[in-house]
């Protein structure tokens, strides 16, 4: 194809402003689909993306419109993909900005508009159902309008649901967005914007090339990680898989590997051929680490070995996705997994549930902790508060640079809750008469609690949050472990900030009391630094527990009842004696409200 | 086998149900009542195979079994078998002097009068038709029929109700010198109507709960009755045992022949429950069919579990003979070490405090 006959872009648009029906109908105006195979919504193609309205992989689709070929580039939603977002922008030269006609943009978007303006990104302008009573086209174009700089008239106006104006789009991405710039002669580089693992064909790359050409059979590898591999199929999705003999400078497609692991194929990384190596690497990739933990552990322990199994199928898909077994005295065995981020693990999390079917415990999120023993001069990564020693000569844990985006009423709100956050303020500018953009330093831990919520609350959900990793810092923190009936619970430990110890503990045990059921008996609840209690409730003993009234018409439905509660008994971890359910190992999270107490 | 010496007889008519309610009754079918009665004694003609020749214990309930016609009433009493202990439901204001007598001369013994509250707001909640004068009186009139055995029946936990109601409920109550009393916990089935509209002051009631339950204990107790099932108390009386001894056998595990709508037979390792529609009841036996029924086969496993879980609401010993693979020796360690059970011999004895969380207690057991 013709360099100058392509163009590449991707869709940004905040959940439920319609972007899959968008991409549905592009589809359909192309012919790309016949509008009776139409499956709705076809680009997400995992149910749990369809249901969370969030597309985790990114794939891509080729139409043709008018003797031009488009790619449409999809992207994940989240700020704990980010990177993969911003890969995705890179392997594109526009953008479609949709905006709901009735609510207007919306923080969230915001986010990914920007990493789209700063990849250098032409920004097609888009307001969507304007068919809706409610829509207000005018307000909206405007809006969008001053936010890109750009004549309110270049704002395409349409209704994906009904297909009015869809045409349009297409006519704009054409005229707008510039043809791909690489050097078709130059060595081959392709930039991997995502990757999946088919059982049968093993690993998938989708690509953007930049300059040059591959062809299928040819030996390839990638610059950063080094993985060889033949390119057992080239092609592109339209909407299915179609094969080609060769992908050039400008085209979007996929790579068939062969490999067996998605790990050793990372997002961002360069391909280029064997016999014909490029000298330099695309930039911006980025090894992507784990930097939030939590144990996984089967609520039914006969079922340790599917999650296993479940775990390591996952990972076939997930590269950022860590596993390591751990043996929790409260808990049982279990494994110990590292996630992108929160919402990462919350995927996994329900992935695991749905697709596996288990029924799993979450233990509290914590981060990945740098510690030197005393008298020891090596640093060891801890991703367990129950490995964290009690004396110990340094420690640090991970900051990260928050940038958060908010209307101006709500700054004060941000200040506050990144100051109880143990945050530094950076820089602070107005993006808009309106919108105040934030920048503050971080530590991770700190957001792994409830801090979007937080967030969220506090700024009436307006707020855009995004963060990049931004190192090591040391830090004054202690290990707080949690009694319960007078034994210590793994699994309840956590690292806290000095200065926060006393408050949080409160805070936690308090916690604890309310999640802890009353049982027969008085249990204690204790937050300890060492030997040091440092805080202390108690969840008073039942008075009474009995059935009101049981004759011969109720004993069945009585005995029932009984039996159900037995059941559930007998699945509720055990700590000495005491049933802990799983809300309580949850209950570390909701402490970040405590105020730093010195 | 024919040695089921207990019968429970539902009759399911009210003047109104009230809205707590869930039994199985039937409001504004006035006409059927002789039907009803002529379809019950058909039914025990066609069990009485199952029963022995002499009953222990009849108990007839509701529904309103005194708001059955009085003839109805009187014909189906008098062609029931004989047995020691024949205890009627009340309605407080279906009892007249006439319905006194009548009860009494049919065979009846003992009657539960559902006196619920004596609090005129607490008894609109429930949409009672009774006042608490009525209570009174109910008690007067059978008193005066001869009766000596008579039960009061108390509900707490009454949307409204304060701890100070509650012990003028109690008050008023032993004021009428009763035999027996039935307390229990309102118990407010999700998704309806009284819920509903109760619903956040049902949730306030439940924290009381653990109050009113030790209140109602300590003052009956207090008061020289014996506390000798969860709900159940019976004044102690030196030469007569007053305790209900038709519900003893449920507690007990004895078989026992239920009739009528919505009724539960337990005899020989099945249990039966008839379908609670009136008209396909009396259908079915009008033309001499049983009625249709739910069967639910007990094995011995399920009845041990039950043996434990009734048993444990009484103030005696539980007897562990036959009953120890439905317990779970962890269990019981746990119980007796919480000081809940104590077991001695080869019996299981809950501890006041056990008592108080015999449910649980009963959990923790169950293998």
């Amino acid at each position: 194809m013709d360099q100058s006959k392509i163009r590449n872009f991707s869709i940004i648009a905040h959940i439920d402003h319609g972007k899959s029906t968008l991409a549905d109908r592009i589809l359909e105006v192309t012919d790309t689909v016949a509008e009776r195979d139409m499956r709705a919504q076809l680009l997400d193609s995992m149910d749990l993306e369809r249901e969370r309205g969030i597309t985790i992989k990114a794939q891509a689709v080729r139409v043709a419109w008018k003797g031009y070929e488009l790619n449409l580039i999809d992207t994940p939603g989240h700020v704990d993909f980010t990177y993969e977002v911003s890969r995705s922008l890179q392997a594109c030269e526009g953008a479609l900005l949709v905006v709901d006609a009735a609510q207007g943009i919306e923080a969230q978007t915001l986010a990914n508009a920007y990493l789209a303006i700063e990849n250098g990104l032409e920004i097609v302008p888009v307001v969507n159902k304007i068919d809706l009573p409610s829509a207000d086209p005018e307000g909206a174009s405007q809006e969008v309008a001053d936010l890109l700089g750009d004549d309110p008239a270049k704002v395409v106006r349409i209704s994906a649901k009904t297909g009015l104006n869809v045409s349009d789009v297409l006519d704009a991405i054409v005229e707008r967005v510039p043809a791909p710039a690489g050097d078709p002669d130059a060595p081959p580089r392709a930039l991997v914007f995502d990757s999946a693992y088919d059982q049968y064909r093993g690993v998938l790359a989708f690509v953007r090339v930049i300059d040059g050409s591959f062809s299928r059979r040819e030996e390839l590898q990638t610059m950063a990680t080094g993985t060889r591999f033949d390119a057992e199929e080239l092609g592109f999705f339209s909407p299915t898989m179609t094969p080609v003999e060769s992908l050039s400078a400008g085209e979007v497609g996929y790579v068939v590997t062969g490999l067996k692991d998605v790990s050793r194929l990372r997002v961002g990384d360069t391909i280029t051929s064997v016999a014909r190596r490029a000298s330099e690497p695309l930039p911006g990739y980025k090894e992507v680490k784990p930097m939030v933990f939590a144990g996984l552990y089967p609520t039914d322990s006969e079922q340790y070995p599917e999650l296993r199994d479940a775990l390591e199928r996952l990972k076939l898909n997930d590269g950022a996705l860590l596993y390591e077994p751990e043996v929790s005295k409260a808990l049982g065995f279990g494994f110990r997994c590292g996630f992108l981020g929160l919402l990462h693990m919350e995927i996994v999390r329900e992935r695991l549930e749905r697709e596996f079917d288990l029924d799993l415990l979450v233990t509290a999120p914590t981060v990945a902790y740098r510690v030197q023993e005393r008298n020891d001069t090596e640093w060891a990564e801890l991703h367990n508060p129950a490995d964290f020693p009690r004396e110990f000569e340094a420690v640090e844990e991970p900051y990260v640079k928050a940038s958060i985006i908010v209307p101006k009423e709500y700054v004060g709100a941000v200040m506050e809750l990144n100051n109880e956050r143990r945050g530094t303020f950076d820089h602070m500018e107005y993006l808009s008469p309106e919108r105040v953009h934030l920048m503050y330093d971080l530590p991770l831990g700190e957001i792994v609690l409830d801090y979007y919520d937080q967030l969220k609350s506090r700024t009436r959900g307006y707020a855009s949050f995004d963060y990049d990793l931004a190192g090591f810092k040391p830090g004054k923190l202690v290990r707080v472990d949690v009694l319960v009936g007078g034994e210590m619970v793994d699994a309840l430990s956590l690292i806290i900030h000095r200065d926060f110890a006393y408050e949080r503990g409160k805070l936690l045990v308090e916690k604890l009391r309310e999640e802890i059921p009353r049982q027969m008996f008085d249990v204690p609840i204790q937050a300890a630094i060492g030997s040091r209690v440092i805080a202390r409730e108690t969840v008073k003993a039942r008075r009474k527990d009995v059935l009101a009234k049981c004759y011969g018409g109720d004993i069945s439905r009585k005995r029932k009842l009984l039996e159900k509660q037995k059941k559930g008994k007998k699945r509720m971890k055990q700590v000495g004696g005491v049933e802990v359910p799983q809300e309580a190992f949850l209950a570390v999270l909701s402490i970040g409200q405590g105020q730093k107490t010195s | 086998m024919s040695d089921t010496r207990h019968l429970y007889v539902h009759l399911p008519f009210c003047a109104h149900r009230c809205g707590y309610c869930d039994f199985v009754t039937v409001v504004g079918k006035n006409d059927q009542h002789r039907v009803y009665v002529d379809a019950l004694l058909r039914e025990l003609e066609l069990e009485r195979a199952s029963l022995a020749p002499e009953l222990e214990t009849i108990f007839l309930g509701g529904g309103t079994p005194t708001f059955t016609a009085l003839p109805e009433l009187v014909r189906l009493l008098e062609a029931l078998p004989r047995a020691a202990e024949v205890t009627s439901e009340a309605n407080p204001e279906t009892v007249t002097p006439e319905l006194a007598r009548a009860l009494k001369d049919a065979g009846v013994t003992r009657v539960s009068l559902g006196a619920q509250t004596f609090r005129p707001e607490l008894l609109r909640v429930l949409e009672r038709v009774a006042g608490p004068d009525d209570v009174r009186r109910a008690v007067h009139h059978l008193r005066d029929a001869g009766f000596d055995n008579i039960s009061l029946d108390l509900i707490y936990g009454i949307p409204g109700q304060s701890p100070s109601d509650l012990s003028a409920d109690l008050d008023d109550a032993l004021a009428l010198e009763p035999e027996h009393l039935s307390c229990y916990e309102l118990e407010a089935k999700p998704g309806t109507r009284f819920t509903h509209a109760w619903a956040e002051e049902l949730g306030r009631q439940a924290d009381a709960m653990e109050d009113y339950f030790e209140r109602v204990v300590a003052t009956l107790t207090g008061a020289g009755y014996r506390w000798y099932e969860t709900a159940n108390f019976c004044r102690a009386d030196a030469d007569r045992d007053l305790r209900s001894r038709h519900n003893l056998a449920y507690w007990l595990g004895r078989d026992y022949l239920g009739i009528g709508i919505g009724a539960v037979t337990t005899i020989d390792g099945l249990r039966r429950r008839n379908s609670p529609k009136l008209g396909r009841y009396l259908e079915a036996l009008a033309a001499g069919r049983t009625p249709e029924r739910e069967l639910e086969p007990l094995d011995d496993d399920v009845r041990a579990r039950e043996r434990v879980m009734l048993g444990l609401r009484l103030d005696e010993p539980l007897p562990l003979a036959g009953l120890r693979h439905a317990l779970d020796p962890a269990g019981l360690a746990r119980v007796e070490k919480l000081g809940l059970a104590e077991e001695s011999g080869d019996t299981l004895t809950l501890t006041e405090r056990g008592r108080f969380l015999g449910g649980g207690v009963t959990v923790e057991l169950l293998a």
